[in-house]
């Protein structure tokens, strides 16, 4: 049984305090260097600062999506059934549905001052929300409730059957939109040229986005473990409880 | 001493289309329901051309929402008394129960189809040649395939949980996107819609196809685990 220990100093571990130091200094670094240091962009002005955002949150989410496919595969196949695999499916797959929720929000106001419009029907957009509508209901079968074992097994599935959905629904977007209209605006990836400073800044957002996300997985895996002993042992106390009683 | 797969396959699909046929749900409620979504299409959208363009998408929607109450349905004979329970007691291959309910499943669909493809020729006024006849058979046959079998995978995972009702259509509806993209586009061929031709139609064809085959096996794998509990 899993065994969770809460300390007077809070949930952290020298790992996790490590994670969130990083995160703070390559954030506080992104936003100085975001919004101050970093020019403006000759075509799109100042609506480029939202990329610092945007581009590290959405590899984020891409990245939380990848770490619950690979953790529920491990969970799948692995001979001991390890929860552990299964919450940080879980705690992946919430991290990546706020991330990428994040990424769509600022996609669609970048979309709206760069394009004039909030929302084309590019392949990547339309994927993007899928996988976004996809995972919140990953997040809806996890909460089915049940034992921890029912769950894992449930959302261990639908994690993987989402990996064979989300290339399917992809392509089917691809040639949707390739054979019905010819692309009329600005590919999002553009042909950037990119001044030193702005990439630098870029690659930190991603950096520190990173570092962020591995700090929250940490933190929530960790409380998803209490919730799981927290069942788990007050059942065994309930079941106890009752024994007693009928021993009297 | 235990059945084969395709023998307990047949009999759980003899089984849901007799309670079918029996209890006459399908006939009398989904049927009817699905006949007046195309009727609300029509008052929605107000317009012969508009809706001899769209004739495609709108029977493909139509299906979608009708398919929503015969996967729940098709669970709930299950999960009532502890059926699914008896059935896994009994020892039968959970790939048999798939293969049958999807077969089942599959069957009720294409009745729920045809019907919704008269509809359309006598509501929207669309027509079929001879090969676009050919394409929408194809068609059809390999989009319900693969609606059947995404059906009974995440029926099977939603049965017997709370609030199954409202999380089916979340679940299911994101996955059977690339089926309503491809069929409605392959039937738009089929009707020659909007100045798209026949021959444009079997693009898709091919992704339904593909489509079937990837959740038909994926289910075939999976879906034991699912309905263990």
């Amino acid at each position: 049984m899993t065994t969770a220990t809460v300390n007077s100093k809070g949930v952290g571990t020298p790992t996790t305090r490590i994670y969130g130091a990083l995160a703070i200094v390559a954030l506080g670094w992104v936003l100085l260097g975001g919004l101050f240091f970093t020019p403006e962009d000759v075509v799109q002005g100042d609506a480029v600062r939202i990329m610092y955002v945007h581009v590290p949150t959405a590899w984020v989410a891409y990245l939380a999506f990848i770490v619950t496919g690979i953790a529920s595969a491990c969970w799948l196949i692995g001979k001991k059934h390890s929860l552990g695999f299964d919450r940080v499916a879980g705690a992946s797959a919430e991290v990546g549905v706020v991330f990428m929720a994040m990424t769509l929000l600022s996609g669609s106001l970048w979309g709206r001052i760069t394009w004039g419009t909030y929302w084309v029907w590019d392949p990547r957009l339309t994927t993007t929300a899928f996988l976004f509508v996809t995972y919140v209901g990953y997040l809806a079968v996890r909460g089915l409730g049940g034992s921890p074992e029912q769950r894992a097994r449930r959302s261990s599935v639908i994690a993987l059957l989402a990996v064979l959905e989300i290339p399917l629904v992809h392509f089917s977007v691809v040639l949707w939109r390739s054979l019905h209209q010819q692309a009329s605006v600005l590919s999002p990836d553009g042909d950037i040229k990119m001044d030193g400073l702005m990439l630098f800044t870029l690659l930190f957002g991603v950096f520190g986005f990173s570092v962020l996300f591995a700090w929250l997985v940490s933190h929530r895996q960790r409380i998803m473990a209490m919730q799981d002993a927290l069942q788990t042992n007050a059942l065994d106390a309930a079941v106890s409880e009752r024994l007693r009683e009928a021993q009297v | 001493m235990s059945m084969s797969v395709s023998r307990v396959a047949r009999a759980v699909a003899a089984k849901d289309l007799r309670i079918e046929l029996r209890t006459r749900v399908v006939t009398n409620q989904v049927l009817p329901f699905s006949g007046l979504v195309m009727i609300m299409f029509a008052f929605a959208l107000d317009s012969d051309d508009v809706l001899q363009r769209v004739a495609g998408g709108l029977v493909w929607l139509a299906t979608l929402f009708s398919m929503f109450i015969l996967v729940q349905r098709t669970f709930a004979v299950e999960t009532y008394d502890g059926a699914l329970d008896s059935l896994r007691v009994a020892g039968v291959q959970p790939q048999g129960i798939f293969l049958g309910k999807s077969l089942a499943l599959f069957i009720e669909l294409l009745v729920l189809e045809v019907v919704l493809f008269i509809s359309a020729v006598v509501l929207y006024r669309v027509s079929v040649g001879g090969l676009g006849a050919v394409l929408l058979v194809t068609c059809v046959l390999c989009a319900t395939a693969g609606l059947a079998f995404v059906g009974t995978l995440y029926g099977g995972l939603t049965a017997g949980a709370r609030g199954r009702e409202t999380l089916l259509p979340l679940l299911l509806l994101p996955v059977v996107a690339p089926v309503l993209i491809c069929a409605t586009r392959a039937t738009e061929s089929a009707f020659e819609s909007g100045g798209v031709t026949v021959g444009e139609g079997w693009a898709w064809v091919a992704v339904l196809a593909t489509f079937a085959c990837v959740f038909g096996l994926g289910g075939l794998l999976s879906f034991g685990s699912l309905i263990e509990e």
